[in-house]
């Protein structure tokens, strides 16, 4: 939902970003205010998923130039967790197993430690495990997998499905999820999404990073952006969405070698 | 002119003299054990780094140590103990067995028993000449033997707590379990000053006879823990030893497993966690004397600060031992740059028709893991603690039962 009179919440101004050296975002622009739902589309290697890294403070990502301000405040110096706390969310492409961690005590520490940020209460064992247990209705998820070790054996849709688990109970203000279509079949994609769909309201924003129309299908998004070469090089609406799915992303070289010229 | 010695002595050897000298004359139904065992050490010299199964281990520290018999303890800081579990206290200059109701099924064995099943395991009757097992012997004067007969329901925990007293304390334990007899034993080591522990446990398992049998050793920067395990297998009888050692300043863990025939089921499960300066050192030696047994190893160690961490693990299958399925596998973390950590496997096998399968792993804490736990707000100490603990927890789930009291996983990372 646009409103123009939003809060801004995230505001990416050049960002120049590296990785060993490489450099892989060369001057990234983007504004994302409350209540707006962004796509991030663009080829492999594109810079995508490496915003998103950087975004959430990823160390192995250096920063050279630009900057983002989350809701006013430099975001950069903050260390991932202090991000997190403040309600920034990154839904992980490819998220980690960590044999022997506790799903349940995974849970049960972070939700507490982004509560303690938000001047709330923390939730003893019990209490958490009602709240987990009400938010595990909204990904459509079996309490079994609580009990096991985090994202250990799981499928390729019970680890995205474990993700949005973790994003409806953070609350986060700025989720951004990177291909979190990526590897569901039909119906966890409705499942997913449907979750997603819910846990958006009119004081929070998603960033969607995705290659695929499908989902933008099942989440309405306010704006389009394509990413080429480190950079967005166009933002439209879902509009744009559709004439990728349409003529693929040739015609993001023919605007980027204009780009060089100039 | 002085005349020049009959064994190369370092500080270690003349630690040892001072200290058989400080004994009291052998007696009681260990006396001809003792009397034995004291004259092999007047020949017998001290571990050295020279020697490749103590290549890694410095055993420096115990010639510090006051070379005196500590004859008495106190009572040990232990938490209460549920009315399901047996406990026997070791070293108060008490019998043991005072005031305890045993649980069914087990028995203590008598002086003539004793005398005559004591060293007998396969191992101790056949390898002479093992420093941690003759100073154990030339020193303890008492046993606690017990004879297990059918299951027994409630576990037994033995507890020995060497406190800050200065010196030398032996703790040895002899048990013998009867065809089918089931056995759950936690044994509990501790200590907070100056002074060597020396453990010695020999079991020997019947034919479908269970042994679960946990080792909790936490102990002082400034203490040193010598403990040999010797357990002999029938077919058909399973082990398993599990231990979790920390805290002290030098450990040497002998675990020694033997199936007599073959046939039977052996689990090792150890953890060991050094910081400071401290050195825990693992020679295990797991052998197969007959076909169809059945190995599952698992050796983990955590190594922080300056510590060092040794691992040597044999396994032998002779020709007889066919169809021998054994698995070994060793898990390191390394937490500092300044730690140590040598891990070896060391398998002998002969028998053709066999699985055996080993593996070393040493690594630190995983970056991507950690920085996922970040990216829920979980603070860098914390993310780590989750990781170190999961990482120990594999291990410390294995213990027996009662070890719970003993919060073995908050012991273990303490300080860590």
């Amino acid at each position: 939902m646009i409103s123009l009179d939003a809060p801004v919440l995230i505001e990416i101004r050049d960002l120049c970003a590296c990785v060993d050296d490489q450099p892989i975002l060369n001057g990234v622009n983007l504004t994302i205010r409350a209540g707006e739902i962004h796509a991030l589309m663009g080829r492999n290697g594109s810079g995508k998923s490496t915003l998103s890294k950087v975004l959430a403070g990823h160390p192995a990502y250096k920063v050279t130039e630009g900057s983002v301000l989350y809701r006013g405040e430099d975001l950069l110096p903050l260390e991932p967790d202090e991000r997190s706390r403040i309600g920034l969310f990154l839904g992980f492409q490819y998220p980690v197993e960590i044999p022997g961690v506790s799903n349940l005590e995974f849970l049960r520490v972070s939700t507490n430690a982004r509560r303690l940020e938000q001047g709330l209460e923390e939730l003893d064992t019990f209490a958490f495990e009602d709240f987990v247990r009400e938010r595990l209705g909204l990904v459509q998820m079996d309490p079994a997998f609580l009990d096991r070790s985090v994202n250990e054996g799981f499928s390729g849709g019970e680890k995205k499905r474990n993700e949005i688990l973790q994003m409806a109970l953070l609350e986060p203000l700025v989720a951004i999820l990177d291909e979190t279509d990526s590897g569901l079949d039909i119906d966890a994609l409705r499942i997913v999404s449907g979750g997603v769909n819910q846990l958006a309201n009119v004081d929070n924003a998603t960033l969607l990073i995705t290659h695929y129309q499908r989902l933008l299908d099942l989440i309405k998004p306010d704006y389009v952006h394509v990413m080429a070469a480190g950079r967005i090089v166009r933002s439209g609406d879902k509009a744009l969405a559709l004439e990728l799915e349409q003529r693929g992303y040739e015609w993001v070289d023919r605007e980027l070698d204009a780009l060089e010229m100039t | 002119m002085v005349e020049s010695p009959i064994k190369n002595s370092s500080a270690l050897d003349d630690w040892c003299e001072r200290l058989l000298h400080s004994l009291e004359a052998p007696s009681g139904p260990m006396a001809a054990c003792q009397a034995q065992s004291r004259n092999q050490l007047e020949t017998l010299s001290a571990p050295h780094r020279r020697q490749e199964a103590w290549r890694f281990c410095d055993l420096a520290p115990i010639a510090e140590l006051e070379p005196r018999q500590i004859r008495s303890l106190g009572e040990p800081s232990a938490p209460s103990v549920s009315d399901q579990v047996t406990r026997l206290v070791l070293g108060t200059g008490q019998d043991p067995f005072a005031g305890v109701t045993l649980p069914k099924g087990l028995s203590p064995l008598s002086d003539a028993e004793l005398k005559h099943s004591l060293g007998q395991t396969f191992n101790l009757a056949t390898s002479k000449g093992q420093w941690p097992v003759a100073l154990n012997q030339a020193i303890a004067s008492q046993v606690i033997g017990l004879r297990v007969r059918g299951t027994v329901d409630n576990p037994l925990e033995l507890v020995c707590d060497a406190g800050a007293d200065r010196g030398v304390f032996a703790v040895r334990v002899l048990l013998l379990l009867e065809e089918k007899a089931k056995l759950e034993l936690l044994q509990v080591q501790l200590s907070s000053g100056a002074n060597l522990t020396s453990v010695l446990v020999e079991a020997h398992l019947q034919s479908e006879a269970k042994l679960r049998h946990g080792l909790l050793a936490f102990g002082h920067p400034q203490a040193a823990l010598l403990a040999h395990l010797d357990v002999e297998q029938e077919p058909s009888s399973d082990v398993s030893l599990v231990s979790v050692c920390q805290g002290w300043g030098v450990i040497r863990h002998e675990p020694q497993l033997i199936q007599l025939n073959g046939g039977a089921k052996s689990q090792l499960r150890a953890l060991q966690l050094v910081q400071a300066n401290q050195l825990a050192d693992t020679h295990s030696c797991v052998r197969f004397n007959g076909p169809e047994g059945t190995l599952d190893q698992l050796h983990k160690a955590v190594a922080a600060g300056h510590g060092r961490s040794v691992f040597n693990g044999v396994v032998q299958v002779p020709r007889e031992a066919q169809r021998t399925d054994a698995a070994q596998l060793s898990r390191s973390l390394l937490l500092s740059d300044r730690a140590r950590i040598d891990t070896k496997p060391e398998l002998e096998i002969v028998a053709d028709d066999v699985k055996c399968a080993h593996g070393a792993t040493v690594s630190r804490l995983q970056p991507e893991a950690l920085f996922y736990l970040q990216s829920r707000g979980i603070s860098p100490d914390q993310a780590a603690q989750l990781l170190l603990r999961a990482f120990c927890d594999e291990v410390i789930c294995m213990l027996p039962s009662t070890a719970g009291a003993w919060r073995p996983l908050a012991r273990l990372l303490d300080g860590v």
